[in-house]
C-alpha cells in the first residue's frame, strides 16, 4: 500500500461513511414506504444518493435501492449540472426532474429528480432521487413496447427542466406529465414521494454538517471514493494480465428477427482494467440499445458483483477504462429506442461474468437468469373500468465456488421482490394455475444452476391483452469452468386452437385472449459451476429425490444412472461418466 | 390457589445463564438468582434456578417464562420434521420466497427451506380472491396426502392453500381430513395461524409454526411435569414476541409467537422500569456477546412490528415487538479492511472464544478487549463470575498487531478508536429507531440493560443527542423481572381488502366482536387475575394504488359485544394517521381497506418498584472502592471506582468514575454526571 499522508482521522472517517449511507438508506426507505407503483414500492425500481458537486460523480448510494442506478445517476445529475450551466440559472432551492434516458441512462419510465445542496449560499453537492414510474405514455401500457423503433413510441421524453425553481413548485410542469400518463394519481402520488425523501436527504445532510463541520464531511466523501479506487486497484493487481474474452447473444430487437452480439474484450494490465465492447452489433431497429451511460453504469454493477467488498461509490470505476464506439447497440442517441435496456445490460454484465471466470475462477459464477421477463395483461372489466396488470418475473441464479445456485431469485442488476400472488389476483381479473420451481433447468455442473420458475395465468375477465418483453428464447445463460447452460425462457398462450409462441420467441405485442385460457411463461435456471461429471453422485440423488432433476436429466446432464430405488446405479454411472470424459 | 401459593416468578433462559426473579406477593419482598443454562435440555437449569430461591413448588403461584428454545430450534434448523398439503400447482411457494437474494452485491447465495420439497405436497383444490371455490377440495386426496408424509415421518403437518385468507372452506375440510387419520395437536391450517392476505408471509409463517410445535410443546410438557412432580398447582405463563404473555395451552399451538420472547420480555420490563421513574420515553439498549439489540419505547408503549425475519428467507408474521439488531457486541471482532478502514464486526468471537483477554484461543481484538485496555473493566472482577481474571497483556497485543499498526496508532490510540467506531455503530441503530421514525432524539433516554451496554450508555447520549441514560437497578436480570409483570395478550388478524366507501359496516363490526370475543375467551380460559381489559381495534389502510398500507387505531370500544364503527370515523382516523406518517395527505384519492387486526389485552398487577431501592442509610463514602486510570479522549484520567449497590439515593456521582456491581460495570465520562433516583436507577446526564 502507498504511504499518503490522510487529510481525515482514520476513525472519523469509519463514522461519517456509516452516517452518510445511513442518509442515503433512509431516503430509500421513504420512498419505498410512501411510493403509489408496486414497481417502486415493492420491486424497489428506485435509487437515491449523494453526488459531487462538480463532476456529478456518486458520492454516496443507499444500500437498498436498485443497483444499476448507482452508476447511471451520476450521469443523470452530470445532465443536469451541464443544463445549469448552460442556462446559468442554478439557483437554491431548485429541484430538476427529467427522464431523458440519452443523457441520464436507463429508460423513459424512470424519472430523475435532482436537486442541488448549498451550504451558506455555495453549492456543496447534488442529492438525487430516480424512480420507475407505472406509466409515461407510449404505444404500450407500462411502457416495455418490444415494437418500439423511435423513442416517441415507448412514452414521453422530458428533458431537465426545473419542477421547483428556488423552492416554487411549479404545478404547471406536473400537469403536462399527468396527461401524458395513462396512471396519472400514481404519478402524482410517486412525484410525491421522491420530493419528500429529497426533503428529507437534506435535513440529514444539514444535521450531520452542522454536526462536523463541511470541510471534514468533505474530506471523508474524497477519501471515500479514494479509498474504493485503492481498494479496486488492488483487487486487480492481483489478477494475471492478459486479455480475455466472452461473447453472447440477445434473441432479436423485436423488429428484425436476428440475433444481437454483446462482446467484451476484457484486458488485465497491472492494477488497471479495460473493458472494450468494439465487437458488438451495430444500433438496432428494436428497443434493445442503450445509451453509454447505461452501459457504463451496468459494467458498475457487473464489477461489484464480482467485487463486492468495494464501497459502493463511483471510485470503484477509476482504474477501469471502457470502451464503447458510438456505431454500437451500447451507445445510441436519441431517438434510437432504449425501453428494454434491463436485457441488453443483463447481457453485458453477463459477459463480464463470463470474461472474468477465465480469469478469476475463485470469483465468478455461472450467469443468471437474464431476461426481466416483462408481462402486461391489459382489458376493460365490464364495468368499463380499465385494468393493467404488470409485473416481472424471476429465475434461477448461477452456481459459484461455494454452492448452487439460488433457486428462483431476483435479476442482477436489481434487488426487486416479485408481489404476492395474492395481492395480483385481489387487484385484477385473473388468477396463477402454477407458480412453481421449474425442474432441470439448472444449468448442470459441479456446482449446480439455480432453478428457473414456472408460472401460468388464467383469465377471469371476457377479453384481455397481453404484451411481453422478454429474452433468453434462443441463447441460454451460460456456466463457468465447463459449467452447463441453464434452460431457455419459453413463452406461450392459449388461443381457440390450442397453443402458440411468439415469433420472436419471447417478444410480443397484442396477443388477444379469452376468458379461460392461458398464458404460460417457463423462466430460465442459471448456468452451472464446473463440470457435471464431477458433481458428487450423492447431490444428483439428492436432486433427484427433490425433483429439482428428472431422473432423464440425471443420465443425460450428469451422467448418474439411478436404480428404481431412487438410489445410485454405481456400475452404469461409471461407465457412463467414463464414457462421456473421453 | 392455597394461601401458601405466595410467589410470582419470573425465568429468563439465556445462552449462559438463567436469570430467575422473585416476587413474594404477601410479604412484597423479591430476590433474584442466577444459575448455568442447560442445555439441550434447559428446563433443568429452569427448574435448579427456581429452587434456589424456593425449596417448596406448592408456595409457587406463577410462573413466567422468556424462553429462547423456538428462536434456537429455528437458527440452527433443529426443528420437527415437517409436511406441507397445498393448492395443485403452489408447492414451491415457501422455497420461491419472494424472489429475492440474501444481498446486493455478489450473487452466491442460498437457501434451504425448513420443508424440503419432498415434503412438500399438493391436491387438486383453489379458491380465488373474492372467495368463490373455484374447484371444491376432496377430502380423499388430501388424506392420501397425509399418508405419505407420515410415511415419510413426518413429526408435524401444515395446509396452505392460496387464497384461504379470503375463504377458508377448503382449507378447513383438508385439516380435518388429515386430523381424521392422524388425531393429534401437530396438524395445522394456515388460515388457523394466520388469515391475512400475502401467500409467502402466511405460509411461511404457518410452517415455521408446525416446525416449532413438536420441539417447544415437548419442551413446555418437560418443564409443566418437573414443576408438578415437585409440588406445583400454579399457573405457567410464556412471554410471546409481542410482550404480552399467553397460557401454555396456547404456546404449545402458536409456538411461532415465542420467536422473539426472550428479548421482548426484557423491553417490556425496562418500558415499565423508565415509565415508573418518569422516563415514558426510552431507547432500549441490549448488548450481548455478539449483538446490539435497540428497541423504542414512546409515552410508556414499546412499538411492535409487523413481521420479522429470522434468517433470510425465515419470516414470521405476528405482530412483535420491534427490535433492531445489529451486529455489534462485546465479542465483535475489530479489524481493518483491505481498503484501510476500521470495521467492527459482523464477526464475533461470542463468549467461548470470546475476547483475546479471555484467553480461551482467539487472539483478534474485540470491543471487550478494547473497554479493558482502556480501563473502563476491572481485570480482576469480570461479570459473570465464569473467569477469574481477565488478560490485559494479550490484548493489548491484539490491538496493536491488528488495529494499532495497519492504521499507524498507538495502542491506546487505537483501543480507543475501536470504542468509537463500534459506539457509532450502535448510534447508527439507535438513529435508525428514533430520529429515521421521526422521533426527537432530546426527547428520548437511553437505557441498557443485560451485562454490556452500561459501559457505552454515556458514549450514546452524547454521540446521537439522547437527553440521558438510565440504567436500571439489577441490568442483569431485566428479562426475568419483565416475565412477572407482562400483560396477556392476544393478536387476531383477517384480511377485509375492500374500498373504504364500498364497506359493509355491520359485517365489520361483526368481525370485530368476533374477533374480541374469541380474545375475551382465551382470557377467561387461561383463569388469571387481570387488572383490567383493554381491546384495540386497527385497520391496515391506504390510498388506492398504494401497496404499503398504514396502521390505523380506531379510538372505540368494545362494550357489551358492541363496537360502535362508521365510515366517517375510520377516514378521520386514516387521514389523520397518514398525515402523521409521511406529511401531508392526498386529495381526491379513493381510500382502500386492508386487514382489521385486534389485539386483546388482560392487564396484569404489576408490583412496586420501590421494592428494589435502596435500603439502609449508606453514604456515598461506603461505596468508595478505589481509583482506577481510564483512558478518555486521548488521555488518562483518574476515575473513582464505587460498588454500585450500596451507593445511597439521590447519591451524585461526577465523571470520570465506574460502578461496578455483579452483573455489570457502568462508566460515567468525565463530562457525566450519575444521580441514584429513589428506585435505585441511575441517570446518567451532562454535567451543567
Amino acid at each position: 500500500m502507498m504511504q499518503r499522508t490522510l487529510m481525515i482521522d482514520p476513525v472519523t472517517l469509519a463514522v461519517l461513511k456509516g452516517r452518510l449511507e445511513q442518509i442515503a438508506d433512509e431516503m430509500d426507505a421513504t420512498l419505498f414506504r410512501s411510493a403509489f407503483n408496486p414497481i417502486i414500492a415493492e420491486a424497489h425500481d428506485a435509487s437515491h444518493g449523494i453526488y459531487d458537486a462538480i463532476t456529478g460523480k456518486t458520492l454516496v448510494q443507499g444500500k437498498s435501492g436498485l443497483p444499476v442506478f448507482v452508476g447511471a445517476m451520476a450521469f443523470a445529475v452530470k445532465a443536469v449540472i451541464d443544463k445549469a450551466a448552460k442556462d446559468g440559472n442554478l439557483s437554491e432551492g431548485d429541484v430538476y426532474i427529467f427522464n431523458d434516458p440519452y443523457d441520464g441512462g436507463t429508460h423513459l419510465s424512470d424519472f430523475k429528480l435532482v436537486s442541488p445542496y448549498y451550504r451558506d449560499g455555495k453549492l456543496y453537492c447534488y442529492l438525487a432521487s430516480v424512480g420507475h414510474w407505472h406509466d409515461v405514455g407510449g404505444n404500450v401500457p407500462g411502457n416495455y413496447n418490444p415494437e418500439a423503433t423511435e423513442c416517441f413510441q415507448e412514452g414521453m421524453l422530458i428533458p431537465p427542466v426545473k419542477l421547483i425553481e428556488a423552492g416554487k413548485f411549479r404545478q404547471d410542469i406536473v400537469d403536462i406529465m399527468q396527461a401524458n400518463s395513462r396512471q396519472p394519481i400514481s404519478l402524482y402520488g410517486d412525484l410525491n414521494g421522491q420530493i419528500n425523501a429529497l426533503e428529507l436527504g437534506e435535513r440529514r445532510l444539514t444535521a450531520l454538517l452542522d454536526e462536523y463541520g463541511d470541510a471534514t464531511v468533505q474530506d471523508a466523501l474524497v477519501e471515500l471514493q479514494v479509498r474504493a479506487a485503492q481498494l479496486m486497484r488492488m483487487n486487480i493487481a492481483e489478477l494475471p494480465d492478459g486479455t480475455y474474452s466472452c461473447d453472447d447473444w440477445l434473441d432479436n430487437d423485436g423488429i428484425v428477427d436476428e440475433p444481437l452480439k454483446i462482446a467484451l474484450d476484457l484486458t488485465i494490465s497491472g492494477e488497471t482494467m479495460m473493458l472494450d465492447f468494439s465487437r458488438s452489433s451495430p444500433a438496432c431497429a428494436g428497443p434493445v440499445n442503450i445509451s453509454l451511460s447505461t452501459a457504463v453504469a451496468s459494467v458498475y454493477v457487473a464489477i461489484k458483483h464480482v467485487f463486492n467488498d468495494v464501497p459502493a461509490n463511483s471510485g470503484v470505476l477509476d482504474p477501469i477504462e471502457i470502451v464503447i464506439p458510438e456505431h454500437t447497440m451500447l451507445a445510441v442517441k436519441a431517438p434510437k429506442p432504449v425501453g428494454g435496456y434491463t436485457e441488453t445490460i443483463l447481457r453485458l454484465i453477463d459477459v463480464v461474468f463470463g470474461a472474468m471466470a477465465k480469469v478469476a475462477p475463485e470469483r465468478s459464477n455461472g450467469c443468471a437468469y437474464g431476461t426481466i421477463n416483462a408481462l402486461s395483461l391489459a382489458g376493460h372489466r365490464r364495468d368499463g373500468r380499465r385494468w393493467v396488470m404488470f409485473s416481472f418475473f424471476g429465475g434461477g441464479h448461477g452456481g459459484h465456488p461455494e454452492g448452487d445456485g439460488l433457486n428462483h431469485g431476483n435479476a442482477p442488476i436489481s434487488t426487486a421482490t416479485i408481489p404476492p400472488l395474492e395481492i395480483l389476483e385481489s387487484a385484477y381479473p385473473m388468477f396463477f394455475t402454477k407458480w412453481a420451481l421449474r425442474p432441470d433447468s439448472g444449468g448442470a455442473g459441479q456446482n449446480r444452476g439455480g432453478l428457473g420458475a414456472i408460472y401460468e395465468i388464467e383469465l377471469l375477465e371476457e377479453n384481455a391483452d397481453v404484451f411481453l418483453f422478454g429474452e433468453r428464447g434462443r441463447y441460454a445463460p451460460a456456466g463457468v469452468h465447463g459449467g452447463g447452460y441453464g434452460a431457455l425462457n419459453t413463452f406461450s398462450y392459449e388461443q381457440d386452437d390450442g397453443y402458440h409462441k411468439p415469433p420472436m420467441v419471447s417478444k410480443m405485442v397484442g396477443i388477444k385472449i379469452k376468458k379461460g385460457q392461458h398464458l404460460h411463461l417457463e423462466t430460465p435456471g442459471g448456468g452451472g459451476y464446473g463440470k457435471a461429471s464431477e458433481r458428487d453422485p450423492k447431490a444428483v440423488v439428492r436432486d433427484v429425490g427433490l425433483g429439482y432433476v428428472t431422473p432423464e436429466g440425471a443420465k443425460r446432464d450428469y451422467g448418474v444412472v439411478l436404480n428404481k430405488n431412487g438410489t445410485v446405479d454405481q456400475e452404469q454411472t461409471d461407465k457412463l461418466r467414463a464414457s462421456v470424459s473421453q | 390457589m392455597s394461601d401458601q401459593a405466595k410467589y410470582i416468578v419470573g425465568v429468563d433462559v439465556g445462552g449462559t445463564f438463567t436469570d430467575v426473579f422473585f416476587l413474594d406477593e404477601q410479604s412484597g419482598e423479591c430476590s433474584v438468582a442466577k444459575v448455568p443454562s442447560t442445555r439441550p435440555n434447559q428446563s433443568k437449569g429452569f427448574i435448579e434456578g427456581i429452587r434456589s430461591g424456593v425449596e417448596d413448588f406448592s408456595e409457587l403461584a406463577t410462573v413466567v417464562h422468556g424462553t429462547t428454545v423456538g428462536t434456537n430450534a429455528l437458527l440452527e434448523r433443529k426443528g420437527a420434521k415437517t409436511g406441507i398439503i397445498t393448492t395443485e400447482g403452489f408447492r414451491d411457494v415457501l422455497e420461491m420466497r419472494r424472489r429475492d437474494r440474501p444481498t446486493t452485491w455478489g450473487l452466491w447465495g442460498q437457501f434451504e427451506p425448513i420443508i424440503p420439497r419432498n415434503l412438500r405436497l399438493e391436491v387438486p383444490e383453489r379458491t380465488l380472491a373474492d372467495g368463490t371455490i373455484y374447484k371444491a377440495v376432496n377430502p380423499d386426496d388430501v388424506k392420501a396426502a397425509a399418508q405419505e408424509l407420515i410415511d415419510a415421518g413426518a413429526e408435524s403437518v401444515c395446509v396452505a392453500f392460496m387464497n384461504s385468507y379470503a375463504n377458508f372452506d377448503n382449507e378447513q375440510i383438508a385439516v380435518k381430513a388429515v386430523r381424521d387419520i392422524w388425531p393429534n395437536e401437530h396438524v395445522v391450517a394456515s388460515s388457523e395461524i394466520l388469515p391475512e392476505i400475502r401467500e409467502f408471509e402466511r405460509t411461511s409463517t404457518t410452517a415455521l409454526n408446525a416446525y416449532l410445535q413438536p420441539p417447544v410443546g415437548n419442551y413446555l410438557q418437560r418443564l409443566e411435569t418437573a414443576l408438578q412432580d415437585d409440588g406445583f398447582k400454579g399457573q405457567v405463563l410464556i412471554v410471546q414476541s409481542n410482550g404480552g404473555v399467553m397460557s401454555v395451552d396456547v404456546a404449545r399451538r402458536l409456538p411461532v409467537r415465542t420467536a422473539l420472547s426472550g428479548p421482548a420480555a426484557g423491553v417490556i420490563a425496562s418500558a415499565y422500569i423508565a415509565t415508573v421513574a418518569g422516563f415514558p420515553n426510552v431507547i432500549t439498549c441490549d448488548m450481548g456477546g455478539t449483538s446490539f439489540d435497540v428497541s423504542l419505547v414512546a409515552d410508556g408503549e414499546s412499538s411492535l412490528s409487523a413481521q420479522t425475519s429470522i434468517d433470510y428467507g425465515m419470516i414470521i408474521r405476528t405482530p412483535m415487538i420491534e427490535i433492531t439488531t445489529i451486529g455489534a457486541g462485546g465479542g465483535s471482532i475489530a479489524w481493518v479492511d483491505r481498503g484501510g478502514l476500521l470495521q467492527i464486526g459482523p464477526e464475533s468471537a461470542g463468549s467461548d472464544p470470546g475476547p483475546v483477554c479471555y484467553g480461551l484461543g482467539n487472539d483478534r481484538p474485540t470491543v471487550t478487549d478494547a473497554n479493558l485496555v482502556l480501563g473502563r473493566i476491572n481485570a480482576d472482577r469480570p461479570i459473570g463470575g465464569k473467569l477469574d481474571r481477565l488478560d490485559v497483556g494479550a490484548a493489548k497485543l491484539a490491538i496493536e498487531a491488528h488495529v494499532g499498526k495497519p492504521l499507524g496508532l498507538e495502542i491506546m490510540e487505537a483501543a480507543e478508536a475501536i470504542v468509537r467506531v463500534a459506539n457509532s455503530k450502535m448510534a447508527g441503530a439507535i438513529r435508525l429507531v428514533s430520529v429515521e421514525r421521526g422521533h426527537s432524539p432530546n426527547e428520548f433516554s437511553a437505557m441498557p440493560f443485560g451485562g454490556g451496554g452500561a459501559l457505552h450508555a454515556g458514549a450514546l447520549i452524547k454521540e446521537v443527542g439522547l437527553k440521558s441514560a438510565l440504567v436500571p437497578r439489577y441490568p442483569g436480570v431485566t428479562s426475568a423481572l419483565g416475565c412477572t409483570i407482562a400483560d396477556m395478550r392476544h393478536d387476531f388478524v383477517q384480511t377485509i381488502s375492500c374500498m373504504l366507501a364500498d364497506m359493509d359496516i355491520a359485517g365489520l363490526q361483526n368481525h370485530m366482536g368476533e374477533m374480541a370475543a374469541e380474545g375475551r375467551k382465551l382470557l377467561e380460559d387461561a383463569k388469571v387475575k387481570f387488572g383490567s381489559l383493554d381491546t384495540v381495534f386497527e385497520l391496515d389502510m391506504s390510498y388506492l394504488g398504494q401497496t404499503h398500507t398504514v396502521d390505523v387505531a380506531l379510538p372505540v370500544e368494545f362494550k357489551n359485544g358492541v363496537v360502535p364503527v362508521s365510515v366517517k370515523l375510520i377516514e378521520e382516523s386514516f387521514i389523520a394517521r397518514y398525515a402523521q406518517v409521511y406529511g401531508r395527505p392526498l386529495e381526491g384519492i379513493p381510500v382502500r381497506v386492508l386487514n382489521l387486526r385486534v389485539s386483546v389485552i388482560g392487564r396484569r398487577s404489576k408490583f412496586d418498584l420501590q421494592l428494589l431501592a435502596p435500603k439502609g442509610d449508606n453514604s456515598i463514602k461506603d461505596a468508595v472502592l478505589g481509583h482506577r486510570d481510564v483512558w478518555v479522549d486521548g488521555g488518562w484520567h483518574q476515575a473513582t471506582r464505587y460498588e454500585r449497590l450500596v451507593l445511597p439515593v439521590d447519591a451524585e456521582i461526577f465523571g470520570p468514575a465506574l460502578l461496578e456491581q455483579p452483573d455489570t460495570t457502568i462508566f460515567i465520562e468525565p463530562d457525566l454526571v450519575g444521580t441514584v433516583d429513589s428506585y435505585g436507577n441511575l441517570i446518567i446526564t451532562r454535567q451543567e
